[in-house]
């Protein structure tokens, strides 16, 4: 047995910490479990390392349905749902898409809950013209199966596929010119909902990005209304984007939104899951190593063993069957604003941990999953995007990293795609990145040009690929975290050409990344290692 | 500089293929006994011009066109029409359509490149909107088809090299053009553009696009 592996199967003992989320490394701390892609690490870490754990899950409401019709009952700002229905009107029913929330989560998922309720308060109302929509905007329409998963084969039987379908942004006739904003900011929406006489909104808000008015204004819009604020200079001014207060994205999605709410009537039912996203067997991943207990080293010792054996892709489809447990902790209905703001509270509470002070050198584990390859890949844009967009965003106040700081990437960058749902990535990652990395280069010279493909334009709207535009602003969502930190390594890299080509550094081995960045930062530099997943948020001081 | 969207047609833009255009018109020839002889001797020979397919798209077109051997030009002219809209126009894919209004909106002159006999291609290009093709052309002496296609025969590289000599003359710039196939035989013509595109692609011409990171659409 390896010195490793012994010290993995020592018992707990006292520790400097700031809270339960915030542990400092001893002499004799234990490893620490790191996700990196598919892979756990175990790693030994610099004596002095801050470790930042996800807060325990917010215990999740007993009664679901109970806190939902409650919810529709009591909405805020609004008349209740009831007394807003009458008999033969037209209702768009809109939902998040399947990159919400991460993993996808055990069935019944909570959009499947919501909507028999509201189906059933439609029915008893005398309401039958009712489309479900789902806002995917220009991610990849959802396959049959998953649309079937993700309202239960109930709904799914009743509806699909003339009553339940994808938003289709690039239908000429499916989109409707709604105005400008006064900055100039064009407002299409989805057609069916703008003629409709009542648009309900059934959202997971995972991080505090999502929801609010990106619900409708996004998750039902268009290329050229998405473009105005996925560029990289509202990105660059957002500080951050999981902050909305401080937020150039959402400013400028919020007077969208208020373009949106002078032409139909939205009632948005917004919802807060708890963080637990492994369930008993594997929640030891999100846990202080050191207070492990024996059990929790056999499973641990087990899952590597057996992760040990499998290559890659069967690893992948090990933990994408895996569902999240995730638990309703908020339901609101209502008014956008008002709703939208009781959820971010909520969310605030099961995310932020406080923080003293950023770090020179931050670790971030990327594991297997994003919004954006469920069932897929995460290919190397992707690993991107989650690092310096979301990672890098996951802070109210300041950035975890110092301004000019290095960050360590975990994860194997492996330089693999999916075709089916990818394919204009291929092109950006292999025909343009070789070109430039400047995202305002990129954008004013490309980003149009994928936009408008005619092949990618047909992936997107007969089969499952994401739009041609979209690998674009993944690129312009790290804008904020390439402009703050200095350096980028990362650790574990299988080859030398993904991280290149990102502008970043390898290193074969974490230990031998915290030696890179302390010789670019300096040797007395403080270290931070997020410990995600669970999600989690820093409020650092 | 300018650029173009180059398109094969059969199988591409619309399920029918030569040998239902052959079929229609051994179908509706002069006489009853030589409509149904006609009818049945091609299709006895479809796994033969399947075979050739596989192997060569010249070695099939030999084949294949020498079953027009006598045929009256007339007689073909005339048929076309009817052929288009009674067997080709049901047969066009319906995301046909939409691909070519997408890409003239961006610009794209419109081209088809088809080893398809000129009259039964040009009806359709006439629907579809299309701004330039070449087809094949069979050789009649008489008013009688000889069974022979004229110089130079569309097929596999030989599209390829048209489409590169119409590049030159119309100032296009290949690099920005687009080209949608669906079999393997087009390889070379896909090959020659920057945003080459397999469509409903076969087996072969889908590992190729794989193989590539070329998209791969489906029409039908």
């Amino acid at each position: 047995m390896s010195k490793r592996e012994t010290k993995a199967l020592r018992g707990p003992t006292p520790r400097h910490k700031e809270g339960d989320e915030v542990v400092y490394i001893d002499n004799d701390s234990a490893p620490r479990l790191i996700f990196s892609g598919e892979d756990i690490l175990c790693e030994d870490l610099p004596v002095g390392t801050r470790v930042v754990y996800g807060k325990p899950p917010i215990e999740g409401l007993n009664n679901p349905g109970a806190a939902i019709r409650y919810a529709l009952n009591h909405p805020l700002d609004a008349d209740p749902l009831y007394a807003q229905l009458a008999p033969g009107m037209r209702v768009t029913i809109a939902i998040d898409d399947i990159s919400l929330p991460l993993p996808p989560m055990r069935t019944p998922d909570i959009r499947q809950t919501i909507l028999e309720i509201l189906l059933e308060q439609l029915d008893a109302n005398g309401v039958d013209d009712i489309h479900l929509v789902i806002a995917n905007c220009l991610h990849r329409f959802m396959t049959e199966a998953e649309m079937k998963r993700m309202v239960g084969k109930k709904i799914f039987d009743a509806f699909y596929p003339d009553r339940y379908y994808n938003h289709d942004a690039e239908d000429p006739d499916g989109m409707v010119h709604l105005g400008k904003t006064a900055q100039g900011e064009t407002v299409n929406i989805n057609r069916r909902a703008v003629e409709s006489d009542l648009v309900i909104y059934v959202n997971i808000t995972l991080v505090p990005m999502d929801g609010g008015h990106k619900s409708v204004a996004v998750g039902l819009c268009d290329y050229e209304t998405v473009r105005v604020h996925h560029d990289p200079d509202t990105i660059a001014a957002c500080d951050s984007m999981m902050d909305p207060s401080r937020s150039m994205l959402s400013t400028k999605i919020a007077r969208q939104g208020a373009i949106v709410d002078q032409h139909m009537k939205v009632f948005h039912i917004e919802t807060a899951l708890n963080n637990r996203m492994f369930g008993s067997a594997t929640d030891f991943l999100g846990r202080n190593e050191d207070e492990f207990s024996e059990f929790d080293r056999l499973k641990y010792e087990a899952m590597r063993f057996g992760l040990s054996k499998l290559p890659a892709a069967a690893k992948r489809k090990i933990f994408q069957n895996i569902p999240a447990e995730y638990e309703l902790i908020a339901c609101y209905a209502g008014k956008t604003d008002p709703v939208h703001d009781r959820i971010i509270a909520k969310l605030n509470d099961q995310y932020m941990v406080s923080l003293k002070g950023q770090s020179d050198i931050v670790i971030f584990p990327i594991p297997f999953v994003s919004p954006y390859n469920i069932n897929s890949i995460l290919n190397p844009i992707l690993v991107q995007v989650m690092a310096m967009g979301y990672f890098h965003s996951f802070y109210r106040g300041k950035p975890v990293v110092r301004k000019g700081g290095a960050v360590i990437l975990c994860h194997p960058c492996y330089d693999e795609f999916d075709h089916k749902f990818h394919p204009s990535y291929i092109e950006f990652f292999n025909r343009l990145l070789p070109e430039t990395r400047d995202a305002h280069k990129l954008q004013h010279k490309y980003q149009d040009e994928f936009a408008h493909n005619p092949s990618y334009i047909e992936m997107y709207r007969r089969g499952n690929a994401y739009h041609g535009a979209h690998p674009f602003f993944m690129w312009h969502w790290g804008q904020g975290g390439r402009n703050h930190v200095g350096k980028v390594i990362v650790a574990g890299a299988q080859n030398a050409h993904v991280p290149a080509r990102m502008g970043w550094d390898r290193a074969e081995s974490l230990t031998e990344a915290i030696s890179q960045a302390r010789s670019f930062v300096g040797p007395s530099a403080s270290i931070t290692l997020m410990k995600w997943p669970p999600i989690l948020m820093a409020d650092v001081e | 500089m300018a650029a173009a969207a180059f398109y094969d047609l059969d199988g591409t833009l619309c399920r029918t293929n030569l040998v239902h255009a052959f079929a229609y018109n051994a179908r509706n020839q002069q006489g009853l006994l030589r409509s149904i002889t006609r009818t049945l001797s091609t299709l006895v020979s479809v796994p033969a011009f399947m075979a050739a397919d596989f192997f060569d798209r010249r070695l099939f077109n030999d084949i294949f066109f020498r079953r027009y051997k006598g045929e009256s030009e007339d007689r073909l002219r005339y048929l076309a029409e009817e052929l288009f809209e009674n067997v080709i126009k049901p047969a066009i894919y319906p995301g046909a359509y939409q691909l070519i209004k997408k890409s003239r909106q961006l610009g794209l002159r419109q081209v088809l490149v088809t080893g398809a006999i000129d009259f039964t291609a040009i009806p359709l290009a006439r629907h579809l909107g299309i701004d330039d093709m070449v087809t094949n052309h069979l050789e009649f002496v008489d008013g009688k088809a000889t069974g022979r296609l004229l110089p130079p025969v569309m097929a596999a590289a030989t599209k390829a090299s048209w489409m590169r000599i119409y590049a030159e003359k119309e100032g296009l710039n290949l690099s920005e053009c687009y080209s949608y196939s669906d079999s393997m035989s087009d390889l070379p013509m896909l090959s020659v553009v920057g945003h080459p595109t397999a469509v409903n692609p076969d087996f072969r011409l889908k590992n190729t696009a794989l193989q590539h990171d070329w998209p791969i659409i489906d029409l039908r």
